[in-house]
């Protein structure tokens, strides 16, 4: 086998560090959380010259080792941590070309660590157009290291890297500078306070709130005269530990790296002018805010439908394959149906990452956020929340990952918890349903009070979730030591690499990391609902039957025999050759008595699945928090869809078709359905305006959906929160409708 | 005079920290006393500012940028 050595890939954000990591190790990625935090570990593997391999860790961003958040605490836990198994060989630090003289401020804390680090200069192609010459191998004296000059975009210089790294015995691990001549006498009590330690690492973990473990904190048992200093004194010497680094730097780079501004061409200035405009900002991000939606609402319908209607030949084939039992059932129903579940929302996820990757790589966001700030902030929020908050009116699941750009922990968190809010695509069955069946035809203002019922849904969803961001914010009690700041990258065309990349890996985060408790739920669900204790359930298919022959076919059942026979009957006559395919063709060609056996055998099936349903353990929960739903003005059947829809919203429309012994989702058919109900205690039909309006509120506010939960679940790794928002959702819902029925009532 | 009170396109030169300093994550970026500034724009709602310090181009909101002072530059004028 041959030798592994590690290799950490360091650098400030926005220097193209994903690009080197990318080319570096091609496709053998893996993307996962580091043990206990939410921060993305990146990890891959390289071939070097001399039969070398490299096991490359990209650490995320940071300007520098003094840590303001999570992600960048993980950088200095690793580098101060030799015992852990990544610990690095050698660091690789990522600079760009045009903000060298910063970049190189994390060089010096870096060298100040004693490992030995390799400095990339990168977007070397940019060179020429900002005038820049650099004397490399001066500056590798001054340095004390070797420097990779490269491209990583035009895939120039990665071999020369590569060398770099396979020579990484031969580097300095000797600091260039000493940080501890801002204050000696300081510096000094403390390494006589602990000797064992080194005077950087120690440096660190004082000015750092972040508890890097591991450390020996304890001082020797001498005594010492070691002193604290305040917060103001150390954030001073801070100061000057900037200054001081500073120095060095200008010093190194004042022969080798030189700048003809008069040479120097930059667009930014210009096209930032038009897209933080007063009108034109808004006005595209606007725009591309509609094409997104579009993207996600209408674009991934096709694969979507396609996605639907595969799991459902998928289901049937495995139903006529497999000897019918409980153990098809489970695949068919419970297993297939869970995948099909999460394998849905899929194109919804890819579009949103795709667009999501192209603003960012292009570094368009930073102009988003810039522009948005002033808005969000009265909620608590900063600009760096819009687009995750946005991008929930397509689907909550992709914007509560969209949020992991929100640096500032509290903002994350709030964000995440108000998202789910916000009117989903799943919501739109079930509001246009019910829209349709309560709200009466008319319009004010040329709107008709169908659409301004919608149009009111949606903004009432926006509205409280921003209004929740506020009261989020006033009520918990998190550390919020950061404050807003964000840097303005150039601009720059999207690579291609890099976009599908961050897709494919946004999509199987999802996948893997919240499918498994969307399967498990959507098993449970399945399990309740085709299986019940009562004899009831047991003898459906005989007792049914037998009501059949008795008592004729339910009323609801003898109108759609009667309907299709009609249909049936007119398309006879008429005689036209149809272009539907084959189902239409075998019942046209049918005699009409075996076509009505075949309908009336439709109906009997119907009627036992709706029979089953009420009697099934669900149909049990649905009737037993019957008093619960009723002040809502809903009766047990809406409870079952109300308690089935957790699996996802849009569940409410068919789980009412099956109640109702409705054989399609067709939603005239549902609607008529609907529409006949009477609610059997006050003698009015079940859905009359207050009903209605009760059933919208609900959904607009209550959390049904255990996809997004679980995806809170990951992004927050705790239960805490996703429960949480279960209850407080649930309970906000269920008071609002309650209160909603019992006025309009 | 403060970086809030800077014009778009007007230069300045960062002042001496007196009782204030910045958040070390601005120090960090070249926001440090005796280098140029260059305010680059000012959002719609008049805040957050965007400029350029040390080759860093960065927006803050407009109530940390008013605690840092700054000596304009002669002879750049603000454009628009």
């Amino acid at each position: 086998m041959s030798k592994s050595i590690n290799v950490a890939l360091i650098g400030n954000p926005n220097t193209g560090k994903s690009s080197v990591f990318n080319e570096l190790t091609g496709l053998k990625q893996k993307i996962g959380n580091y043990p206990g935090i939410t921060v993305e570990k990146r990890e891959g593997v390289c071939k070097l010259p001399r039969g070398l391999r490299a096991h490359i860790i990209d650490l995320p961003g940071t300007y520098s080792l003094n840590t303001t958040s999570l992600d960048e605490s993980v950088v200095v836990e690793l580098l101060l941590n030799k015992k852990s198994k990544d610990y690095p060989d050698v660091a690789v630090m990522i600079s760009d070309v045009e903000n060298l003289k910063r970049n190189l401020l994390l060089y010096t804390q870096l060298k100040d660590l004693k490992i030995p680090v390799i400095l990339v200069i990168n977007m070397a192609d940019r060179m020429r157009r900002k005038g820049i010459r650099i004397d490399i191998e001066g500056l590798e004296k001054k340095l004390d290291t070797k420097i990779a000059l490269i491209s990583a975009r035009k895939r120039e210089g990665i071999d020369t890297l590569k060398a770099h790294i396979a020579n990484y015995q031969k580097l300095s691990s000797e600091p260039v500078m000493q940080a501890s001549r801002i204050a000696p006498d300081y510096f000094d009590r403390l390494q006589r306070a602990f000797p064992k330690e080194d005077l950087y690492k120690l440096w660190l973990v004082i000015t750092q709130d972040t508890n890097f473990g591991l450390l020996d904190r304890k001082p020797p048992a001498t005594g010492t005269n070691f002193k604290t200093l305040s917060d103001s004194e150390l954030k001073r010497l801070q100061h000057k530990e900037t200054v001081v680094r500073y120095q060095f730097i200008n010093d190194a780079l004042k022969d080798t790296y030189i700048v003809d501004r008069e040479a120097a061409k930059g667009l930014r200035a210009s096209i930032d002018r038009v897209l933080t405009h007063k009108v034109f900002g808004y006005v595209i991000f606007f725009g591309l805010l509609m094409l997104i939606f579009q993207a996600i609402f209408d674009w991934s319908t096709y694969p979507m439908d396609y996605i639907d209607a595969q799991f459902a030949a998928l289901g049937q084939w495995v139903k006529s394959t497999f000897p019918p039992g409980v153990f098809t059932d489970l695949i068919a129903e419970g297993i297939l149906a869970g995948i099909a579940g999460i394998v849905i929302f899929i194109p919804q996820i890819a579009f949103l990452f795709l667009f999501i990757a192209i603003l960012e790589e292009s570094g368009y966001m930073s102009r988003v956020v810039f522009l948005m700030d002033r808005l969000m902030r009265p909620f608590g929020l900063s600009g760096k929340s819009i687009v995750p908050l946005i991008s929930g009116a397509a689907c909550a699941i992709p914007a509560v990952m969209a949020t992991r750009n929100i640096t500032n922990w509290k903002e994350r968190l709030i964000t995440i918890l108000v998202t789910p809010f916000v009117t989903c695509s799943a919501r739109l069955p079930v509001y246009l349903i019910i829209i349709a069946l309560i709200i009466p035809e008319g319009s004010i203002l040329g709107f008709s009070y169908k659409a301004f019922t919608l149009m009111t849904l949606y903004f009432l969803g926006f509205g409280t979730a921003i209004g929740s961001a506020k009261i989020l914010h006033h009520i918990l009690k998190l550390p919020n030591r950061q404050f807003f700041m964000i840097e303005m990258p150039p601009y720059r065309a999207p690579s291609l690499k890099n976009v599908l990349l961050t897709m494919v890996e946004k999509t199987k985060s999802f996948v893997y990391g919240a499918g498994k408790i969307i399967l498990a739920i959507s098993i449970i669900l399945w399990f309740l609902g085709s299986n019940g204790f009562s004899d009831e359930f047991q003898n459906a298919d005989s007792i049914v039957t037998a009501r059949i022959a008795n008592e004729g076919f339910s009323l609801q059942s003898k109108n759609y025999i009667a309907s299709n026979l009609e249909s049936h009957g007119q398309k006879e006559s008429e005689d036209e050759p149809t272009n539907d395919a084959g189902k239409m063709a075998e019942e046209q060609s049918m005699p009409i008595g075996t076509y009505k056996d075949n309908l009336e055998e439709q109906a009997r099936q119907q009627e036992i699945a709706s029979y089953r349903l009420e009697h099934s353990y669900m149909g049990v929960m649905g009737k037993a928090i019957e008093p619960l739903v009723q002040p809502m003005g809903y009766d047990w059947k809406i409870g079952i869809a109300i308690l089935t829809s957790f699996a996802a919203r849009e569940v409410f429309v068919s789980t009412l078709a099956t109640i109702y012994s409705v054989g399609s989702e067709e939603e005239d058919t549902i609607k008529h359905r609907m529409a006949s109900e009477v609610n059997e205690q006050h003698q009015e039909p079940l859905f009359n305006l207050a009903s209605g309006i009760s059933l919208l509120l609900f959904y607009a506010f209550a959390m049904q959906c255990m996809s997004t939960l679980a995806i809170v679940k990951k992004e927050t790794n705790s239960w805490k929160w996703p429960l949480l928002q279960l209850g407080v959702m649930t309970l906000f819902a269920y008071l609002v409708a309650v209160l909603a029925y019992q006025i309009l009532h | 005079m403060t970086l809030a009170d800077l014009k778009p396109g007007q230069r300045a030169v960062i002042a001496e920290f007196d009782a204030y300093v910045p958040p070390i994550k601005l120090l960090e970026l070249g926001c440090l006393p005796g280098n140029d500034v260059e305010l680059v724009q000012i959002a719609p709602f008049k805040d957050p500012i965007y400029f350029n310090v040390n080759g860093s181009h960065l927006a803050i909101r407009k109530a940390e940028a008013a605690q840092i002072e700054v000596h304009p530059v002669n002879g750049t004028e603000a454009h628009e």
